[in-house]
């Protein structure tokens, strides 16, 4: 009788303590669960709710990005990277368009404004025909899928200092930047994607990727104005091999930089100007890179 | 017990069992393995963008489905030059429609017999005739997309049910000139561009598978040339802001009504112009309203040679106008309403049976093509009969859409066209284009029809289109029944239509 109620004892024991993380773990799924599906946006003085954007999803993202915004979704097999790069896997919260520093998450507008922008060179066309409403609910379901939306605030966006003059002065400094960081390495010393490291480049998921051709004419991912591109280098492509400078690069030079990739840019510009004007020949990828 | 069916398939089934699921999971196997071999719609195939993403309920277009035809199809990520694609692409597109159909005609009429077997009608009686059967649509080829990037092109040979075929589009266009979206522009033949597309129309009926406003012609009116929904022959400007809210075109168009061979007048041509804007309405979607308006002038003499007329080299063109308002209205993610209005207006010649080159007879009558109907030809010296005026009418119509979800969509659409001043006016006493002597009555030729329907489409991938499609159709013609004496009856037809719609 002894060994029976012992026996029993360990048995419910062992029953209860198996329990006890299980009923747990339910108890925190079914919390993550529910504030995910809670999950809000909020852009300007509109909120987006999660639920509200599902629909949306599953008739224009679904086929790329999945159900489970994994991007596994039943088109993406076909998408050949480098030049179709696969659609973004949400359940990982990187995201290469962001207004704040390399490791942190995107604030709201950075996910609203890539809707309405698309990527260029890639599948993801531009969702400007959506309302701000749409998109708005379409980013807190975006939000949805990672659990870092639940227990990580976004980042603080970089500052940006006013755009000063070009001058003759900064488009020159600004090769010595595009030299002394390397940006020849992958993006060559005309912009061309064509530098030593180009081929070889791959995603954080060990996907081919390719650097970002000035000359082709075709816009930046991340938006073309000026500012875009000093936000880009500033903050880097999160997932992708290219950093964040902002350790590397003042923001007074970041704006030479600017400067200096604008005169690779297809199209008439002002900097492309003075660059001719200075007969400004490529950087010399065997020179030493000059100093700070 | 039924946990360890559940949990343990350890246990030994009887072999019957074993049979029936095996079974079952073969014809899983099989029909989600079909569902995935069906050949590729076009653009879906060349983006991997599901049908939803640019059709309401395919093959309406949304928002999204409109930006991307007016770009040229082209979606602007710098991928859509077809050096982008595998060189296997082809962007192909097929689709026909078996069904089963119901027709009912409510007037028809019908010789009859004494009885005696003879084979002489003895005389004429109106009834019903109602007719039902399995039956096809034509078949469309597709095939579209960009030359190059900024060059785009569509072609569309398509065919009745007994496969003769015609070129329904064929065009090229430069889009984005100067890399501006405002300036666009097209040759060819091509679709008017209408908000609501007719060729997109979500309905298959006889009567309810076009826009009745898009092709109205008062009874007996020759003026052939007015119709909106028809593809027309000519060259269109267009443009549109970057997300495409703001939209504007002009085509200048042969009035020929899309016919090839230069087969009307010697130098006819006409308008068609539109301009829209869409608004931001928050959670209810994007609300866009437009105006439309053709302007034209077509030939209703066609000189005669051995008084058979010459049709290409028409002259003595006649003017005629069409002009409306276009709106489509979202109410949250399920409910929209279309709206099209129209007022029309046809020159007093075309009223009175001129125009149509390819029915008119040389001579008031002693060449009277066969079948008729026998059109007047405007031969010098020739005078409209007194009361004579210009037609004019007014229509309108209403489709309004529940999209359940995007394979789920129901569809009702009422359409009412008034005749608002008839070709034969109260001083008209001679026998008018119509048949009817004398001033004919104000509602003659007026139209109203309703239709309604559902579409539901089993599957969505981004590889091809089905739809499991059932529409009824109902539409009242005041005073074109047939009579057994004088004085006009109205006219009632239907239809029934259920078929499979698919494109792949």
């Amino acid at each position: 009788m002894r060994t029976s109620l012992l026996k029993w004892s360990l048995g419910l024991s062992a029953v209860a303590a198996l329990a006890f993380p299980i009923i747990a773990s339910a108890q925190l799924t079914k919390y993550d669960f529910e504030t995910r599906m809670n999950m809000e946006s909020h852009v300007g003085n509109i909120t987006g709710h999660a639920k509200d954007g599902a629909a949306d999803y599953h008739r224009y993202c679904e086929s790329c990005h999945g159900v489970r915004g994994d991007g596994n979704g039943e088109t993406a097999q076909w998408f050949d990277p480098p030049n179709f790069p696969k659609p973004r896997d949400f359940q990982l919260g990187i995201f290469k368009c962001r207004s704040t520093p390399t490791g942190t998450l995107p604030t709201d507008e950075d996910l609203f404004d890539t809707i309405a922008r698309g990527l260029d060179r890639s599948g993801m066309p531009q969702w400007s025909t959506f309302t701000k409403q749409q998109r708005a609910d379409l980013v807190a379901w975006v939000k949805h899928f990672s659990p870092r939306w639940v227990n990580e605030k976004p980042g603080t966006p970089i500052q940006i200092p006013p755009e000063p003059e070009v001058t003759p002065e900064r488009v020159k400094a600004g090769k010595d930047v595009f030299a002394r960081v390397q940006c020849w390495k992958c993006h060559g010393v005309t912009g061309e994607a064509n530098g030593p490291s180009a081929s070889t480049l791959q995603d954080d998921l060990g996907r081919a990727i390719a650097p970002y051709n000035f000359t082709e004419g075709s816009r930046p991912k991340c938006g073309e104005t000026d500012q875009d591109i000093y936000r880009i280098f500033m903050t880097g492509l999160d997932g992708t091999p290219m950093p964040s400078f902002a350790d590397n690069i003042k923001p007074d030079e970041a704006w030479d930089l600017v400067f200096y990739l604008r005169t690779f840019m297809a199209g008439q510009s002002k900097e492309k100007t003075i660059a001719q004007q200075l007969g400004l020949k490529p950087v010399d990828p065997n020179a030493p890179p000059p100093t700070q | 017990m039924r946990m360890e069916t559940q949990l343990c398939f350890c246990g030994k089934l009887p072999w019957w069992r074993s049979i029936v699921t095996a079974a079952l999971v073969l014809v899983f196997l099989v029909l989600s393995g079909s569902q995935r071999a069906n050949a590729l719609p076009a653009f879906a195939r060349k983006y991997g963008l599901r049908c939803s993403a640019c059709h309401e309920s395919w093959p309406m277009l949304n928002y999204f489905g409109q930006k991307f035809k007016d770009n040229g199809y082209q979606m602007m990520n710098d991928r859509d030059a077809p050096i982008w694609q595998n060189p296997g692409y082809w962007p192909v597109t097929f689709r026909i429609t078996p069904i089963w159909h119901r027709v009912s005609t409510g007037k028809v009429l019908i010789d009859t017999y004494p009885g005696t077997g003879s084979a002489t009608p003895n005389g004429a009686a109106i009834q019903r005739i109602t007719s039902s059967g399995f039956d096809l649509s034509g078949l469309d080829f597709h095939t579209g997309g960009t030359l190059e990037k900024n060059f785009s092109f569509y072609v569309l040979p398509s065919s009745d049910p007994t496969a003769s075929f015609h070129f329904e589009t064929a065009m090229a266009r430069l889009d984005n000139i100067f890399h501006s979206p405002w300036l666009n522009l097209k040759l060819g033949k091509f679709e008017l561009d209408n908000l609501l597309s007719e060729k997109r129309i979500l309905t298959l009926t006889g009567n309810g598978g076009v826009y009745q406003v898009y092709h109205f012609i008062p009874v007996g009116d020759g003026n052939i040339f007015g119709q909106i929904g028809d593809n027309q022959l000519g060259l269109e400007l267009m443009g549109h802001s970057v997300d495409d809210r703001t939209r504007y075109s002009a085509s200048l168009l042969s009035s020929n009504d899309g016919n090839v061979n230069l087969i009307m007048g010697a130098n006819s041509y006409t308008g068609f112009f539109t301009a829209s804007q869409a608004f931001d309405a928050g959670k209810l979607g994007v609300e866009r309203i437009g105006a439309y308006a053709m302007v034209g002038e077509a030939a209703t003499y066609y000189p005669t040679s051995g008084s058979v007329p010459n049709v290409g080299a028409g002259i003595a063109n006649k003017s005629f106008h069409r002009e409306g308002f276009v709106g489509q209205f979202y109410f949250g993610p399920h409910v929209d309403l279309q709206v099209v209005s129209q007022h029309g207006w046809d020159n007093a010649w075309f009223g009175q049976g001129y125009g149509n080159p390819i029915n008119t007879n040389g001579d008031g009558g002693a060449n009277c093509p066969s079948p008729g109907p026998c059109l007047p030809n405007n031969i010098p010296g020739t005078t409209l009969p007194v009361g004579s005026q210009a037609p004019t009418w007014n229509g309108i119509l209403f489709e309004p859409h529940y999209v359940f979800s995007p394979q789920l969509i129901l569809i009702g659409r009422y359409e009412t066209i008034r005749m608002s001043r008839q070709a034969d006016g109260s001083a008209y006493t001679a026998v008018g284009a119509n048949g009817i002597t004398g001033p004919t009555p104000s509602s003659f030729g007026n139209i109203s029809t309703y239709t309604v329907g559902f579409r539901y489409n089993p599957f969505m991938t981004s590889r091809a289109g089905f739809a499991w499609h059932n529409e009824y159709n109902w539409l009242h013609q005041d005073g074109t029944g047939p009579t057994l004496g004088l004085g006009t009856t109205n006219i009632n037809t239907s239809e029934l239509l259920m078929g499979f719609d698919f494109d792949f």
